[in-house]
C-alpha cells in the first residue's frame, strides 16, 4: 500500500485506467503539455500522446459538449474544467444534454462521461477561483455528483466514475490536492457511487460532511472526544444520489445531527440532508438539526480575514457540536 | 476565402518615423510604462516573499498596449479588462497605493481587499477592470456601448482580452450583436502568442485575430503592441470612428508576455531562447530610443523619471504592508442595496 497525496491518487488512477482502457482519454485546457494547472494530468501527454491527452482551446461549453458526443458513441472521456468557477458556460450541455441523454432516448444512448473539476476555497483564490458548485448540479437528476475527501476514496470513486455508464461530475477540493496524504491500496478497486462512508464511529452526535470539510469535521471530532463527546463522522462521498441509508442509520444511533459544508447555506446540500432526516427519522431526533456552512454571500473574498471568516473550520464546527451535545 | 470588400478593412499599423506626441506627452507615456514595470517587479518580489497570495498575472513586456491604448481614450470611456489588469489600472491613473494594497488583500485596497490582483475596479474612473471568467466581460462591454448609444452619450466602451479568449463563444456572440446594433464598442485583443500554455496556432483555427472580426464585418487593424505611439494612434482612430457612429472597431495588438501565465507557471510550452529573443523587443527600451532621437530627451530625464517611479513603487509597498486587513464584518457588506422596496 502506497502513501499518496490526493492529487497523486487522482493522477495515478487516470494513468492506470488509460493504460487499461483505450477508450479513455482526457481533454481540457492545458491538460496535455502543461499537465494541468494543478498537475493532475501530469505525464499523460508523455505516456499516451497528444491524441489522448488533448489540449483544447478556451471553450468550456464545447469541451463538455464534444465530450458528450464522443461518450454517446462508446468513448470514455474525462473532461477537465480547470476551475469549477468556469463550468457555467457548459451548464446547458451538462444539464440539458448529458443528464438527459439516457432518459430522452429510452436508454438508446448513454453518456459515460466524467467531468473533473477543482472547487472550493482556502487558497486565496478570491471571488472566481474558490466557489463551490455542487448545489447547482445536485438539482439535475441524471447526473451523478461525487466529491471524495481522501486519496483512497478518490481512486475508488474515480474508477467507478470512469466505468459508470452515466455522466459523473467529479468534484476535487483543490485544498486537498497537496495537503492531504493517505494510504492508497495497490491494484484495482472501485467504490460504488451513491454510498456514504462512516469515517469515524461515535455514539453522541452524527456529523455529516464531504470534501475539505470532512477533514475539518474529523479534527473537531478529535477535540470533542477529548471532552468526552463521541462524534460519528459520515462522509457523503456521493452528493447525488444521496445515501439515505447510511445517513439514517447513523442518525437513529446518535439522535443529534450537524451537517457541515463549505458551500453557501440556503438551498445547499445541508438543506436536502436535513429534509431527508426530518421526513424519515423525525421521531429519532433529540435536538434540532444544525448546519455549519458558508454564509449566503456572492463569493469568497480574496483577503485573509474575509476568507477565514467565510469558511467553516474545526473551531466553528467544534463550537456547534458542543452546543448540540449540551442540548 | 475572405471577400475583397472586407479585406480592404485591414489597414497596416501606422509606423511614423517622427513622434506624434509632444516631448512632455512622450515622457509621460514612458513614465507610465516604467511605473507599470516597477510596480509589478515589486509585486512579484512581494509574492515570492509570501506577502501576496492567490493568483497573480503579470503584464511585464506588454506595457505599451495599456499605456498607448488608454492614451487614445477619454477618461470617461468605459474600460473593461481581463484579469491581467495591473497595467490598465495604472494607466487609468488608479492610485498605486490602493492597487498594491489590493494585491496584499488589505482594507485600503481599491476593492477593500475583496478582489485581489485579478479584480481591480474603480467605478468613478469608468474602470470596470479585471474579470477572471475569460470572455465573461465581453457581452458586458457590448451592453455598456449599447447604453451609451441609447442614452446619446459620446462614450465608447473598450473590451480588452487575450488571444485565447477569442475561442470562447461569448466573444463571437458579442461581436455579432455589436455589429448588428452598430454600437460604439472597441475590441482590443492582446495577441501575446499564448493562452496560458497553449500557443495560438494550437488553439485558434486562424492565426490572425482580425480574421475573426472580419467574419462579422467589423473593421480591424493589426498593430505592433510594443510600440506605444502606434497603439495610441490606432486607439485614437478607432475611438473616433466609434464615436462617429461607425459601429464596433477591432484592434489586434501583437506583443509577448515575458513572465509565466501567472506566478508559478513552469513554462514547459516555450523555450528560454524564445523568451530572451522576444525580450529584445522591449517596449520601454525601444521608446527610450525614439525619445532620445526625436524628442531631445536625455539620459537625465530617464534617470529622474526612474527615481520618481522607484519612490512611488516603494511607497506603494510600504502603504500596503502597513495597512490593516479588512474587518471580518466587511464580509457581509455590499450584497444587496441597503434598502430594497419589493413592489
Ligand atoms: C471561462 C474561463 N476558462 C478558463 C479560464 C482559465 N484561464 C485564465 S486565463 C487563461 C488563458 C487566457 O489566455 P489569453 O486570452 O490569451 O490571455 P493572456 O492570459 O495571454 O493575457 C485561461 C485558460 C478562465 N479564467 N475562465
Ligand atoms: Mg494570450
Amino acid at each position: 500500500m502506497a502513501i499518496k497525496t490526493f492529487l497523486e491518487s487522482i493522477r495515478d488512477t487516470m494513468h492506470d485506467e488509460m493504460a487499461r482502457d483505450e477508450r479513455v482519454f482526457v481533454l481540457g485546457e492545458d491538460v496535455g503539455v502543461t499537465g494541468g494547472v494543478f498537475r493532475a494530468t501530469e505525464g499523460l501527454y508523455e505516456k499516451f500522446g497528444a491524441d489522448r491527452a488533448i489540449d483544447t482551446p478556451l471553450a468550456e461549453l464545447s469541451i463538455i459538449g464534444i465530450a458528450i458526443g464522443a461518450a454517446a458513441v462508446g468513448m470514455r472521456p474525462i473532461a477537465e474544467i480547470q476551475f469549477a468557477d468556469f463550468i457555467h458556460p457548459a451548464f446547458d450541455q451538462i444539464v440539458n444534454e448529458a443528464a438527459k441523454m439516457r432518459y430522452r432516448s429510452n436508454a438508446g444512448w448513454e453518456c459515460p462521461l466524467v467531468i473533473r473539476t477543482p472547487y472550493g476555497g482556502g487558497v486565496h483564490g478570491g471571488l472566481y477561483h474558490s466557489q463551490s458548485i455542487e448545489a447547482f448540479f445536485c438539482h439535475s437528476p441524471g447526473l451523478y455528483v461525487v466529491a471524495p475527501s481522501t486519496p483512497r476514496d478518490a481512486k475508488g470513486l474515480l474508477l467507478s466514475a470512469i466505468r459508470n455508464p452515466d455522466p459523473v461530475l467529479f468534484l476535487e477540493h483543490k485544498k486537498l490536492y497537496r495537503s492531504i496524504k493517505g494510504e492508497v491500496p495497490d491494484g484495482e478497486y472501485t467504490i460504488p457511487l451513491g454510498r456514504a462512508d462512516v469515517k469515524r464511529a461515535g455514539s453522541d452526535i452524527t456529523a455529516i460532511a464531504y470534501g475539505a470539510m470532512l477533514h475539518e469535521t474529523l479534527n473537531a471530532a478529535e477535540q470533542l472526544a477529548r471532552e468526552g463527546i463521541e462524534v460519528e463522522v459520515v462522509d457523503l462521498r456521493t452528493l447525488f444520489p444521496l445515501d439515505r441509508e447510511t445517513i439514517l442509520t447513523s442518525v437513529r444511533k446518535t439522535s443529534k445531527v450537524c451537517i457541515i459544508h463549505e458551500d453557501t447555506k440556503t438551498m445547499g446540500l445541508g438543506a436536502e440532508v436535513a429534509a431527508i432526516i426530518s421526513e424519515e427519522a423525525f421521531g429519532d431526533l433529540d435536538a434540532p438539526i444544525r448546519r455549519v456552512t458558508g454564509p449566503d454571500l456572492p463569493g469568497i473574498p480574496f483577503n485573509e480575514t474575509g476568507e477565514h471568516a467565510f469558511l467553516p473550520n474545526a473551531e466553528k464546527i467544534a463550537t456547534a457540536l458542543r452546543e448540540l451535545a449540551r442540548y | 476565402m475572405i471577400n475583397t470588400a472586407t479585406v480592404a478593412n485591414i489597414q497596416p499599423a501606422t509606423r511614423d518615423a517622427t513622434l506624434s506626441v509632444t516631448r512632455e506627452q512622450g515622457l509621460e507615456l514612458w513614465r507610465q510604462m516604467v511605473l507599470i514595470r516597477r510596480f509589478e517587479e515589486r509585486a512579484e518580489q512581494a509574492y515570492t516573499e509570501g506577502k501576496i497570495g492567490g493568483f497573480m498575472h503579470l503584464y511585464i513586456g506588454e506595457e505599451a498596449i495599456a499605456v498607448g491604448a488608454l492614451a487614445g481614450l477619454n477618461p470617461d470611456d468605459d474600460v473593461v479588462t481581463h484579469y491581467r489588469d495591473h497595467g490598465y489600472a495604472l494607466a487609468r491613473d488608479l492610485a498605486p497605493n490602493a492597487l498594491m494594497a489590493e494585491l496584499y488583500g488589505k482594507a485600503t485596497g481599491v476593492c477593500k481587499g475583496k478582489g485581489g490582483s485579478m479584480h481591480f475596479a474603480d467605478p468613478r474612473k469608468h474602470f470596470w477592470g479585471g474579470y477572471a471568467i475569460v470572455g465573461g466581460h465581453i457581452p458586458l462591454a457590448v451592453g455598456l456601448a449599447f447604453a451609451a448609444q441609447y442614452q446619446n452619450q459620446p462614450r465608447v466602451a473598450v473590451a480588452i482580452f487575450g488571444d485565447g479568449a477569442t475561442n470562447i463563444g461569448m466573444f463571437h456572440e458579442s461581436l455579432n450583436m455589436a455589429k448588428v446594433w452598430n454600437v460604439p464598442l472597441i475590441i482590443l485583443v492582446e495577441n501575446n502568442q499564448y493562452g496560458m500554455g497553449t500557443a495560438v496556432q494550437r488553439a485558434s483555427a486562424v492565426p490572425d485575430m482580425i480574421t475573426k472580426a472580419l467574419a462579422y464585418n467589423i473593421p480591424a487593424i493589426q498593430v505592433d503592441g510594443n510600440d506605444v505611439l502606434a497603439m495610441r494612434e490606432v486607439m485614437l482612430n478607432a475611438a473616433q470612428n466609434a464615436r462617429r457612429g461607425e459601429g464596433p472597431q477591432f484592434i489586434e495588438a501583437h506583443t509577448y508576455r515575458w513572465r509565466g501565465h501567472s506566478m508559478g507557471d513552469p513554462q514547459r510550452y516555450r523555450s528560454k531562447d524564445e523568451v530572451e529573443k522576444m525580450k529584445t523587443r522591449d517596449p520601454i527600451a525601444r521608446f527610450e530610443n525614439r525619445l532620445l532621437e526625436y524628442a531631445r530627451a536625455t539620459q537625465d530625464d530617464f534617470a529622474r523619471g526612474r527615481a520618481e517611479v522607484e519612490r512611488v513603487a516603494a511607497e506603494a509597498i510600504e502603504f500596503a504592508e502597513t495597512s490593516p486587513f479588512p474587518d471580518p464584518a466587511e464580509l457581509y457588506t455590499d450584497v444587496f442595496a441597503p434598502e430594497v422596496t419589493n413592489g
